[in-house]
């Protein structure tokens, strides 16, 4: 396929397809971040996952909105206080739904994924009352459209790489939360050993909320910052819990850096083959490369050593 | 109440007073009678449907929630004003229409459940409904089997034809054909590149759009890609096409995977006043989404667009805001679907009766002159005669009219030569 096209043109394509690779990366580390967290250190299946998100997108939406009737000067900026405010509204939400719903079913882990499962369709039903069943428009400040022109060939999306030190940023963020702050000390120690945790005194309910909605506010963020490359509607959650879920599965469970390595290498994989078949069989081979890996491995690619 | 009525209630009066009363309800009903002139109901209707003197039942089968709520909202608020608009006018052969509403739910058992409810519970006289060709697909036996008529507002892939159907969206070649031929002779445009979603439609309608580049316009696509329902990574996709650099992207991407699509088509520098850009999926309803500075400069090929000059369109889009408010926009379909009650209110005239067997023998040949897309008129083939125009999407996220065909264009479902 490559015969007609001269050496040039075939250098800038592999520079902007490694980009393409690089951006859909980012994109998957910041959705499943939110369920690592969730799902990796708390063992809640969070089904509403990708509604938080979508709170996110309609809370930038809103801001947006705002700044144009009422700030119109300060556009250009306001997607930053957007961010912030994605994250403290799916993260209240999140600490209320822990509160309401979660903290009821630690015991029984796969009773969370029904409930969940029914938290996202009354959240879905919820957007839909109240902005209405059609997709809403985030517009967005002028320099955050179009490329950067690198060369004469070579043109790299700016949202693309908006995303992709969002993504740094906050998974700098969340290891130093999880690894080296006392709280994080305090979440991995309730991971071990719930009665042992309380014990020693830590407070252990509070710890689980804090963790909850640690893990939904990123999942705000997560969604604010797709409103530059998705859809904003009350279903579009559903666009991503798939891929969420395969990330942080194939990543192995409770592994941050798990999670990271599954999702460079679903993203490598998916966009290389991208490239050279059509979209569908693209994703087909790299789900059945999943599965393959995951009937070998299934504990994922980084699992917690412990004592069995 | 008097003393005076209060003795009469105790008196001989009394009995009067009673019969009089007996009679009210038969007087109320007069006015509307003898107003209308309606037929007598066992004339118009021989086969036990929801018909009364003063009233025909007539059902709206939408997703009013789940994943396609998005699209169908459009239509469920087209076919409502397009009644209340008939009601206003004295209603159906005298009888005002009553809408019984179902939810489809984007689940297609759910749309055949809820068909064949309205079919035998309610016994509506007539469905307005469905909206994807799955819908459609699972409603079309229980259609069939029961004897119902079903108004199906999509524009869709054809290879389909019914009794019981009425189809008021285009079907594949109607809508594909004629912009083909005008982008290729406006561009003098060569190669295309195919993009779209994976499933029927969407492959149905390229397969026809690649046998006219390939058999009558003589030209060459250089790529044909599908992404599965709900994608939002299309940077692979459009590196593709920066490398082959066709004159013309032909795409029938659809639901939020079409926000991603042009978003990412902006943001890695593909310039749509400079890259021309055909889409035979995006309305009014979709641009929503999208963001008018996204699509800005692309082509859209369908038979209607709100920007449309004409005296029908110009009483008929500010009807429509003033029931559903200011910012709502309307699309091809939402068009179509108005059109849905106002055929089926001709054709009961002209049949002279509500059943559903004279109905659909009534059906060809009816014409619509107060159709916001301009004249249609239904096929032999239950479809519409109907013009097919080019539009350009301007920031605004309405379309400037480009081009339409001078004639209606004959609707084909099964099309010789591109199957």
């Amino acid at each position: 396929m490559f015969g007609d096209y001269s050496i040039g043109d075939l250098g800038s394509i592999f520079v902007m397809q490694g980009f393409a690779g690089l951006i859909l990366f980012s994109v998957y580390v910041l959705m499943a971040l939110g369920l690592a967290i969730i799902f990796g250190q708390m063992g809640v299946i969070n089904m509403a996952h990708g509604e938080f998100m979508i709170l996110g997108a309609y809370v930038t939406w809103m801001t947006s909105n705002l700044f144009q009737s009422y700030l119109p000067g300060l556009f250009a900026g306001y997607f930053f206080l957007a961010m912030i405010l994605a994250f403290v509204a799916s993260g209240a939400l999140g600490m209320l739904v822990e509160w309401v719903l979660i903290r009821h079913l630690y015991k029984r882990p796969l009773d969370t994924l029904l409930a969940t499962w029914g938290l996202s369709l009354m959240l879905q039903q919820a957007y839909r009352s109240v902005f209405g069943a059609r997709e809403v428009g985030v517009e967005l400040p002028q320099w955050m459209l179009g490329s950067l022109h690198v060369t004469e060939s070579i043109e790299v999306p700016i949202n693309g790489v908006f995303v992709m030190c969002l993504t740094v940023l906050i998974t700098i963020g969340v290891a130093y939360v999880m690894y080296l702050s006392r709280w994080g000390r305090q979440v991995r120690a309730v991971v071990q050993n719930r009665i042992m945790a309380g014990a020693v005194g830590i407070n252990t309910e509070k710890v689980d909320r804090y963790t909850f909605g640690l893990g939904c506010g990123i999942a705000g963020v997560a969604g604010s910052a797709f409103t530059m490359i998705g859809s904003t509607g009350p279903t579009s959650g559903q666009l991503y819990i798939v891929d969420t879920f395969l990330v942080v599965v194939f990543g192995g469970a409770a592994s941050l850096l798990g999670t990271i390595a599954s999702a460079f290498s679903i993203s490598q994989t998916q966009s290389t083959l991208e490239f050279f078949m059509s979209g569908s069989m693209a994703k087909v081979l790299t789900l059945l490369a999943v599965v393959g890996i995951l009937m070998l491995r299934p504990q994922g690619l980084f699992a917690l050593k412990v004592r069995k | 109440m008097s003393d005076e009525t209060n003795k009469g209630l105790l008196s001989p009066f009394r009995r009067k007073l009673l019969m009089g009363m007996a009679a009210l309800p038969a007087i109320t009903m007069l006015p509307k009678t003898s107003f209308a002139q309606a037929p007598a109901t066992s004339a118009v209707n021989t086969t036990g449907l929801a018909v009364t003197d003063t009233e025909v039942t007539v059902g709206i089968l939408h997703s009013a929630t789940g994943t396609m709520a998005i699209s169908e909202t459009g239509s469920i608020e087209a076919e409502k004003l397009a009644i209340e608009q008939i009601n206003a006018m004295g209603g159906v052969l005298g009888r005002k229409i009553k809408i019984i509403q179902e939810d489809g739910a984007s689940d297609w058992p759910t749309f055949a459940e809820k068909a064949k409810k309205l079919l035998v519970n309610d016994k509506v006289a007539a469905i307005m409904g469905c909206w994807t060709s799955a819908s459609r697909k699972a409603v079309l036996p229980v259609m069939e089997q029961y004897n119902g008529m079903l108004y199906y507002p999509t524009f869709y892939e054809g290879l389909e034809q019914s009794k019981n159907v009425i189809y008021t969206g285009q079907e594949a070649t109607q809508q594909i054909l004629a912009g083909l031929n005008w982008i290729a002779k406006e561009k003098g445009a060569k190669t295309f590149f195919f993009i779209g979603s994976d499933y029927i439609w969407p492959r149905t309608s390229n397969k026809i759009a690649r046998k006219h580049v390939e058999n009558v316009l003589k030209g060459k696509v250089v790529g044909e890609e599908y992404y599965a329902l709900g994608s939002t990574q299309f940077n692979s996709v459009i590196n593709k096409i920066k490398l082959t650099k066709p004159d013309v992207i032909f795409t029938d991407v659809v639901g939020g995977s079409n926000v991603a699509f042009y978003k990412q088509l902006k943001a890695a520098g593909i310039d749509l006043s400079k890259q021309a850009l055909l889409t035979i999926s995006v309305t009014e309803d979709e641009i929503d989404g999208i963001g008018g500075e996204n699509i800005a400069g692309a082509y859209a090929c369908m038979k209607y667009f709100q920007s449309l000059d004409n005296p029908n369109n110009k009483t008929f889009v500010p009807a429509f805001k003033k029931m559903w408010g200011e910012k709502t926009v309307i699309g091809d379909v939402t068009q179509a679907a108005y059109l849905g009650p106002w055929l089926w209110k001709l054709t009961v005239e002209k049949a002279g009766s509500f059943d559903v067997d004279k109905i659909a023998a009534a059906s060809p040949g009816i014409e619509f002159k107060g159709a916001p897309e301009g004249y249609v008129r239904i096929h032999e083939n239950h479809h519409l005669w109907s013009k097919t125009r080019v539009g350009r999407a301007k920031l605004d996220g309405q379309f400037e009219l480009i081009y339409e065909t001078a004639d209606l264009v004959e609707p084909d479902p099964f099309p010789k030569g591109y199957q």
